[in-house]
């Protein structure tokens, strides 16, 4: 296996492993604020030369340099291929972006501690492939919320109790896998278990009521953390993809269509912002997982893609949300608020970055929903009118969203209600990855068609000609 | 420099200066550093005098060296090669793109000239140019369009705008719910436009217009896909084309349009905007001729969509509402015309009427000033005796066809009582259910979003 030149996937976990004590000992917020955002800096720079590295090798896997984890364990531990490679520095940028935009507001309410374990956990999770190592790294990361609704005094029993069957259900169906398991040979039972845990995890309806009770009881950043990287769709492609029997996967892509129109259609119901927030992100994760599960390379190609923009996208907008909620409370979305003169910057990019989730054109998510689309179509046509019928009601959503909270009234504020400079920053580099992305597509679309490949030739060898070594990036062809 | 390299370099012009436009006055905004006024109009001239020179230059290329057809083609924005995907970039110019780029550019710079004065200092200036230069970059994409997917992308662009410009008083509740009503709609034929874009994908497995309409230049072309195939697709594209013409049943966002600002409401619902929805019929007019149940259904949409109008138009109590029926009447003519394959004619037509309806908006505010010049003129007040069903039809029907038009043909109530209501009362069961069911697992009585309250009037009210 390829080695990367510097231990980069050791050090996006061990800086906020360690940051999370050295914040935790400091009593004044401010400061815990600062030293966050700079520990997130550092990561989200190990992460970035992790991706960078990783694509000067031009392999499919390669795992760290000086891996200390692997004299202990005498295997390899960290280790990332072409699917994990991208979500590493992905997940970095979306803790360095909340902790950033965390206002004076916030600071008391949201703990910067935790969210520094959390951000090692996730890392920790995308750079291993190891079932049992997943699967307590998964487990591990569902107790910083559980610990933010108890210090809130929040009731925890509905959230425990599905968490609690998520590890249950990971830790019996991963020891019912045999050795010898594939997609040609399933273990049923193991299967549906892990299958329902991943489900339950991504919030595939009926089992999501625990994300919109997350969203109403913990902080909108911990929430925002918890879900928004999307670790149940990575523990379908880690746990179920290589075991899974095509009727297995069908019947998750089933699921996850009903998910996409139910939670599209709730989305336009809801009178709160978190919940309608929650309700939208429902839809875009469940359209990851109708993509994942069709196997197909366009598909998986579309679904690879869409999972990167809605992460972008979904991430600006549930910051700009909180952004907004930090000034005025929590926002009805039964009234109308009027903050487009105080917040015109804020205004902007909640319009931007919900288009870009819907794939609205010049977004980064356009040409991804285009492949999601058809490569759905070309499989099962009716699945695909589900999709646009879901895209359709998630556009309206949106653009509700916006009229309700930016527009409508007149409103009279005695404070300046204007961008910090840590927002502007954050918005600038958002506005840059949804229109440069939506703009030149082409090497993301490239990366993951290679991924998508790849990873169906590693489900099936047979059915699927050799994943070759990565081409050099190149542009639009000319005609 | 070749005719071709020519034709190739204006072309990109002709797309590029939109475009060009849009980065200039969007960005800044974004940064947070906006354009001033003057500059955003002069860049606004600019960008509109580039393009259009470019246009015409084209034109006159065209007819020197008597091309009927001419493809620019700016190479694939994204390809999978394995895999046979490609998004290409192709813009065509003919007979029915070129015209319609032509009157883009002159009724939009018109516009444009008009609403630097009558827009001047207003607070949402800015905003009004930002959301013009995302329309003309979408009509001109629309118009130019060689493939299925860049139609889509600019006839995207030409709704977001629209909606967006009819909230343009965003400090009132009204503009803004029609607006969203507006986005409604044009979603719902944004869906349908999809669904036909991906099945002649699925069918033909290419989304050129050139592979799907034949090798002819327009209007000649021939349908590559058989009769059935040409019904369910062309229905789809009927779909599409008549929520974004306003027309029957999806009329009931005509006269919301008009919450816009004049010279929007001018442009975009009296001229451009509503005529792309016959466009889009007249590219794939090939597609109707294939199948003649949808030539038929579409006479029946635009007759019935010309009659609503016309009865409509005459009950209206105000000018911009009155204009925008008359608007859907001609637009429902050019739709018979089209089904019965009259393609030049229509194009006449919709060229002429949105010359017409530019005037006529424009000159709305002042209407009241212009008629009583015109009493002043006669020396008499205008008066009009009963017309031919006045005078035909008995008293009860003439009040109820009244009352008909008055309410609109009842559109808007059968789509709230029918669709919108139950749509909205079968999640909000759903979200009971939800609640129940947090309830039982110990999710706790009250949600924390149920102590929300409803928006006050300041700021100290909510914190």
């Amino acid at each position: 296996m390829r080695e990367l030149h510097l231990p980069w996937l050791e050090l996006s976990v061990v800086i906020p492993l360690l940051g999370c004590v050295w914040v935790s000992l400091l009593n004044n917020r401010d400061t815990a604020r600062r030293h966050s955002i700079i520990l997130c800096v550092l990561t989200f720079v190990a992460a970035m030369g992790e991706w960078i590295d990783f694509n000067s090798l031009h392999a499919f896997e390669a795992h760290d340099h000086w891996d200390v984890l692997t004299s202990i364990f005498h295997k390899d531990v960290f280790v990332i291929d072409e699917l994990s490679a991208p979500l590493l520095p992905l997940g970095a940028m979306l803790y360095l972006m909340t902790v950033m935009t965390t206002l004076r507001t916030k600071i008391g309410r949201f703990s910067f501690g935790w969210t520094l374990f959390s951000e090692a956990i996730l890392l920790a999770t995308l750079s291993c492939r190891d079932p049992w190592i997943i699967i307590t790294l998964l487990s591990i990361a569902t107790v910083p919320p559980w610990i933010e609704m108890r210090n809130r005094k929040q009731s925890t029993r509905f959230y425990c109790l599905h968490m609690g069957l998520f590890v249950a259900m990971l830790v019996v169906g991963q020891a019912l896998v045999p050795a010898d398991a594939t997609s040609l040979n399933p273990p049923v039972i193991a299967g549906c278990l892990l299958t329902a845990a991943a489900l339950l995890r991504s919030g595939v309806t009926p089992l999501h009521c625990w994300m919109t009770d997350l969203f109403e009881k913990a902080t909108f950043g911990t929430a925002l953390l918890f879900v928004t990287p999307m670790t149940g769709a990575y523990a379908v492609m880690r746990l179920v993809l290589p075991i899974a029997p095509d009727w297995a996967l069908q019947s998750i892509a089933i699921l996850s269509l009903f998910t996409a129109v139910y939670a599209a259609g709730m989305a336009l119901v809801q009178r709160e912002a978190r919940r309608f927030f929650c309700y939208v992100f429902l839809s875009h994760s469940s359209l990851v997982l109708v993509g994942l599960e069709m196997v197909t390379p366009i598909g998986l190609t579309g679904a690879l893609c869409v999972w990167l923009s809605v992460g972008i996208s979904l991430l600006g907008f549930g910051l700009t949300l909180r952004s907004v909620e930090a000034r005025t409370g929590r926002l009805s979305l039964d009234s109308f608020h009027g903050l487009y003169e105080h917040t015109p910057i804020l205004a902007g990019l909640f319009l931007l970055t919900g288009l870009a989730s819907i794939g609205f054109p010049g977004t980064v998510g356009f040409v991804g929903t285009e492949l999601l689309v058809e490569g759905t179509v070309a499989v099962y046509p009716l699945v695909g009118l589900a999709l646009v019928l879901a895209a359709m009601l998630n556009g309206v959503a949106v653009v509700l969203a916006y009229f309700r909270v930016f527009t409508g009234t007149r409103h009279v504020a005695s404070i300046s209600l204007q961008c910090r400079p840590s927002e502007r920053i954050t918005i600038v580099i958002l506005t840059a990855l949804i229109i440069g992305g939506g703009l030149h597509p082409q090497p993301g679309v490239s990366s993951r068609y290679h991924a998508a490949v790849a990873l169906m030739q590693h489900r099936n060898p047979a059915a699927t000609k050799p994943v070759e070594e990565k081409p050099a990036v190149h542009a639009a062809s000319s005609p | 420099m070749t005719v071709e390299s020519t034709y190739q370099f204006l072309g990109l012009i002709v797309v590029a200066s939109p475009a060009v436009l849009l980065a200039v006055l969007g960005l800044p905004m974004l940064l947070g550093k906006p354009v001033a006024e003057s500059a955003q109009s002069h860049f606004t001239k600019a960008a509109v005098i580039a393009g259009l020179s470019a246009a015409l230059a084209v034109l006159v290329m065209m007819l020197v060296f008597d091309s009927r057809h001419v493809v620019v083609e700016l190479g694939n924005w994204v390809e999978i090669p394995d895999e046979g995907f490609h998004f290409h970039l192709k813009f065509v110019f003919d007979r029915l793109s070129v015209p319609f780029t032509i009157l883009s550019f002159v009724l939009c710079g018109t516009v444009g000239a008009f609403a630097s004065v009558y827009l001047h200092r207003e607070s949402g200036y800015r905003r009004f140019f930002l959301f013009y230069a995302v329309f003309l970059l979408g009509m001109v994409v629309s118009s130019l369009a060689g493939t299925i997917e860049t139609l889509f992308f600019g006839w995207e662009l030409v709704g977001l705008s629209s909606a967006l410009l009819i909230a343009y008083f965003h400090e009132r509740p009204g503009p803004v719910r029609n607006g969203h009503r507006v986005w409604t709609v044009y979603r719902v034929a944004d869906a349908a436009f999809l669904i036909a874009a991906l099945t002649l994908h699925h069918l033909t497995g290419a989304g050129d217009f050139d592979g799907l309409m034949g090798t002819g230049a327009w209007p000649e072309g021939v349908a590559a896909i058989d009769s059935w195939h040409a019904l369910v697709v062309g229905s789809l594209l009927l779909i599409a084309a008549a929520g974004k013409s306003g027309m029957v049943p999806f009329s009931g966002w005509l006269p919301r349009a008009m919450e816009g600002p004049t010279p929007s409401s001018a442009v975009f619902y009296g001229a451009l905007s509503v005529h792309l929805g016959v466009y889009l019929l007249l590219r794939v007019s090939p597609l109707l001729e294939a199948s003649l149940p949808l030539s038929l259904m579409v006479i029946v949409l635009g007759l019935v969509s010309a009659a609503f109008g016309t009865l409509a138009s005459r009950v209206q109590n105000d000018v911009k509402n009155a204009l925008a029926f008359a608007s859907l009447t001609q637009v429902g003519i050019i739709t018979v015309e089209i089904g019965c394959g009259l393609r030049y004619i229509a194009l006449i037509h919709m060229i002429g009427h949105a010359c017409l309806r530019t005037l006529q908006l424009l000159r709305a505010p002042s209407v009241l000033k212009d008629y009583q010049s015109l009493e002043n003129a006669i020396g008499q007040h205008l008066s009009t005796g009963p017309g031919f069903w006045g005078r035909v039809l008995p008293k009860r029907q003439r009040v109820w066809l009244y009352r008909f038009a008055l309410e609109r043909g009842y559109l808007d109530a059968i789509l709230n009582d029918y669709v919108v209501r139950p749509f909205i009362a079968v999640f909000r069961w759903c979200d009971k259910q939800e609640r129940r069911w947090s309830r039982f697992g110990g999710g706790g009585e009250k949600r924390e979003s149920d102590r929300v309250a409803v928006y006050g009037d300041s700021l100290e009210d909510v914190v």
